[in-house]
């Protein structure tokens, strides 16, 4: 095996633990003041690009890993960490617009043109819009082979065997590279951010770039007319007596 | 059987939003749904402990205390429950806060560590003040003796009857009486949950004040009545300071209502401190009130391999300089800490360092700016890399990061009960000679041919709360018996005394330590203590057996 270039999405989203609101307008998800991490899909891309490097070293191949965020000035808080985890170098495409994953794909779609990467790896979805499209959309524009939703990724010579979680079972697929491969939650599981390497990560090279360089238009295609809460879940009741119990069913519940 | 860290783990989780998401097919994790509500929460973290022991109970039943320690005598002025006290008890707290059944009863009458076993024929459960104050009323007058109990997981036997003493659960007692958003001052019945309390809190901002992996069973009364210490205290204080009222029902049925909500009080005796770490000798504490303070929006945690206990000391001085006042947690562990974490709990599958370090430091920042804390954080842990203090170490990048990291070292406790027994220590030591503790009770264990891979004592771990001077020193077993425990004691006891340390520093004395608290009090002062036990509890029907040595 011989020398790979892995770029790999990184998207920087409110922490999975954080609690959200939608904000007072009804019109987004407050984001103000809120814990932002990593996309834990993209966390495990990242993961899954360093250990196809450490795998490739074995047999004397090599392999670069370059991060690529697309977002506002703070998505570098992001790169860092893909660097600190292991990734060589990194690419900020800095914007505070709307980014839609079409918006987001052909970004990427210019970055890969750029850099010409063997593989792009990017989380099967974000956790903040749920929308699972960047990957597909991207191996759409670049007319390229994808493997969605991987649970093990196997790498030949310029070629991947990725398994696929599925209903009611999984499924094989093979293809050439370069392809597309997004990640699903049990790929594997992302390494801790060591000191010494968040010390290295300091020093890796990481280039912004603007939209306009990359001469896109990511204007948004989708409008979003209204964000709500889900209805307040009631808490549980304590009944007395099974008579009690029937009673809160018929004439509470209305379920008998 | 889940474990209880295990669970507890689950639980916490749970209150993730996207749990659903991260977890579509991930059947380790299913247990998230469960928990958005807070009777669910409460429940199933009741359950899950506790049915581990009721199966392990019945398995091989235990032996009683009352057989297990045989110096311990019934003091025959108590009277025996009859089916007149029963139908009393019931009319005051009806059929619901009654419990017999003798399944029911296994699980209230043995402790969390299963060392203990009471032969209580009854649980009451009320579910207010005045029923408390009716029961104790009429326990004194007829003097039968009660054991107050919270959520069970104490870890000196205190909160178990050791004959048939009536257990008192608060189990019942769990809601919130009111929140101050400006002050910060909570009151609440004192078998809220303390987990269940800190979310609730959450929501507003705020956040308790203490801390502990028992979190999601203990009551917040049992953690006044034991005095916890746990992981905040280095950051807000003990209990001593943070609680500003009680509510307390006296033996004799008079409510103490001290449920005050101001930080300055400045008129007589202060009386709740005497019940703050009373252990159930002087009256059932029914209602805290208790200052949170502001939940910090920013918090860093990072866990770093270390090679000397030197070099522990040594990070710990420069955080109080570098990091000061957004430190929040300075603990540590050895390695056979995180052996034992990960030879049995799940939280100690991936072993966050490349390679072993003999000691391990967990550290966490709180403030309310995070570029202003990370900037802190990263300048100390660079300065300890680069003077070689720390020879590695990870900083958690995320929420799911920084959880695990927390994991293993709340998981420590139970990991080490996992083994069989555990004989567990809290001292408090000077820092300088903490670890010495460990090492000389190990070469100790190992000359009298106890120690070992095929022995009965497989492990001697140390950690704890450095910033606090407070070492958990745990001896994991294959089961209790009375050759290590003699080798065991009164040596450590000795010890901790001759390096003017105390016997207890934060699990209190029930009825473990009680024959030993002259190595930490002097006679003067137990003569003292014995006088207010007296007069507060004439009758001695409160907690008999515990705390004070007999005479
Ligand atoms: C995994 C684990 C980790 C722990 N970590 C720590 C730690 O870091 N720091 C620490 O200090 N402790 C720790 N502990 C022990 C700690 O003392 C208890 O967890 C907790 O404070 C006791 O609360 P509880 O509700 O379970 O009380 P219980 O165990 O039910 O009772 C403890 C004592 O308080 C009395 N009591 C309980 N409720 C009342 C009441 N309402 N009125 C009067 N008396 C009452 C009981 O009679 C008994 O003597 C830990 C325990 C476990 C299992």
């Amino acid at each position: 095996m011989s020398n790979l270039r892995i770029l790999v999405a990184c998207k920087r989203v409110v922490d999975y633990a954080v609690k959200i609101r939608v904000n007072a307008a009804g019109t987004a998800v407050e984001t103000a003041n809120v814990k932002h991490s990593m996309n834990p899909f993209d966390e495990i891309g990242t993961e899954q690009a360093i250990l196809i490097k450490e795998a490739l070293a074995k047999s004397k191949g090599t392999a670069e890993i370059i991060a690529v965020s697309c977002g506002p000035n703070k998505s570098q808080e992001t790169l860092r960490t893909a660097l600190a985890m292991g990734a060589d170098r990194a690419i900020h495409v800095e914007t505070d617009e709307e980014l839609q994953p079409l918006a987001v794909a052909k970004l990427l779609r210019a970055v890969v043109d750029k850099e010409k990467p063997d593989m792009v790896i990017l989380g099967k979805q974000a956790i903040d819009d749920d929308s699972n499209q960047t990957g597909q959309m991207l191996a759409g524009l670049l007319n390229w082979p994808q493997a969605t939703f991987a649970s093990k990724v196997e790498l030949a010579e310029k070629a991947m065997t990725v398994t696929r979680e599925v209903d009611g079972g999984v499924e094989t697929v093979k293809t050439a590279l370069p392809a597309i491969l997004t990640t699903d939650l049990r790929l594997n599981v992302p390494r801790y951010a060591s000191l010494p390497n968040i010390m290295k990560a300091k020093k890796k090279p990481l280039a912004k770039l603007t939209v306009a360089e990359l001469g896109v238009d990511i204007k948004p295609r989708i409008e979003t007319l209204k964000v709500a809460e889900p209805p307040k879940r009631q808490g549980g009741k304590i009944v007395e007596s099974v008579d009690d119990l029937v009673d809160k069913l018929k004439n509470e519940a209305k379920v008998l | 059987m889940l474990s209880t860290a295990v669970a507890a783990r689950h639980l916490r989780l749970a209150g993730a939003r996207a749990a659903s998401k991260l977890q579509p097919r991930a059947p380790l994790l299913s247990h998230t749904a469960v928990a958005f509500a807070t009777p669910t929460v409460r429940n199933a973290f009741r359950s899950l402990p506790r049915a581990t022991f009721a199966s392990v109970a019945s398995a091989d039943k235990k032996a009683f205390t009352a057989d297990q320690y045989p110096y311990l005598k019934r003091d025959q002025s108590f009277k025996k429950l009859t089916d007149g006290d029963l139908d009393y008890f019931k009319s005051v707290v009806g059929l619901s806060g009654v419990s017999q059944d003798e399944e029911d009863l296994e699980v209230f009458n043995i402790d969390w560590m299963q060392k203990y076993r009471g032969q209580s024929k009854l649980v009451l459960k009320p579910s207010t003040t005045e029923q408390v104050s009716k029961i104790l009323k009429y326990c004194n007058d007829n003097k039968l003796a009660v054991v107050p109990q919270g959520g069970n997981t104490g870890l000196v036997g205190g909160g178990v009857p050791v004959f048939d003493e009536i257990i008192i659960s608060t189990a019942n007692m769990s809601s919130v009486r009111s929140f101050d958003p400006v002050s910060g001052a909570l009151v609440c019945d004192a078998g809220c949950i303390l987990e269940v309390l800190d979310n609730y809190l959450a929501e507003q901002g705020y956040i308790m004040p203490l801390d502990l992996g028992a979190k999601g069973s203990c009551h917040i009364g049992g953690n006044v009545a034991t005095n916890a210490g746990g992981l905040r205290l280095l950051r807000y204080g003990s209990l001593h300071g943070t609680v500003l009222g009680l509510e307390v029902v006296m033996p004799d049925g008079t409510i103490l209502d001290n449920l005050s909500t101001l930080r300055k009080d400045n008129t007589g005796y202060d009386l709740k401190q005497l019940f703050i770490g009373s252990e159930g000798t002087l009256g059932i504490i029914t209602g805290v009130s208790i200052l949170a303070p502001k939940r910090s929006k920013a918090v860093n945690v990072a866990l770093l391999g270390v090679s000397s206990f030197d070099q522990v000391q040594a990070a710990f001085k420069r955080s109080k300089d570098e990091l000061s006042e957004i430190l929040s947690a300075f603990e540590f562990f050895d390695r056979a800490s995180i052996d034992l974490v990960k030879q049995h709990l799940v939280a100690g599958k991936n072993d966050p360092l490349e390679s072993p370090h003999p000691f391990y430091v967990l550290i966490e920042t709180s403030g309310s700016n995070k570029d202003h804390d990370d900037e802190k954080l990263n300048s100390y842990l660079e300065g300890l890399l680069t003077d070689d203090i720390v020879q590695d170490g990870v900083v958690a990048q995320d929420t799911t990061q920084f959880k695990n990291l927390w994991a293993i070292r709340e998981g420590i406790p139970e990991a080490c009960s996992k083994t069989g027994s555990v004989y567990k220590y809290d001292l408090s030591i000077p820092v300088p000679v903490f670890y010495q503790m460990v090492e000389d009770m190990r070469a100790r264990l190992e000359k009298e041919g106890v120690l070992g891979e095929d022995k009965n004592v497989r492990s001697v771990v140390g950690f704890g709360h450095i910033g606090d001077g407070n070492l958990h020193l745990n001896i994991a077993a294959k089961s209790y018996s009375d050759e290590v425990a003699n080798i065991i004691e009164p040596y450590v006891f000795e010890w901790t005394a001759k390096h003017a340390g105390s016997i207890s520093s934060e699990h209190g004395l029930g009825l473990f330590k009680a024959p030993h608290v002259h190595y930490s009090k002097s006679p003067s002062m137990l003569a003292l203590m014995r006088r207010i036990k007296d007069m507060l509890d004439p009758n001695g029907i409160m907690n008999p057996y515990k705390y004070l040595p007999t005479e």
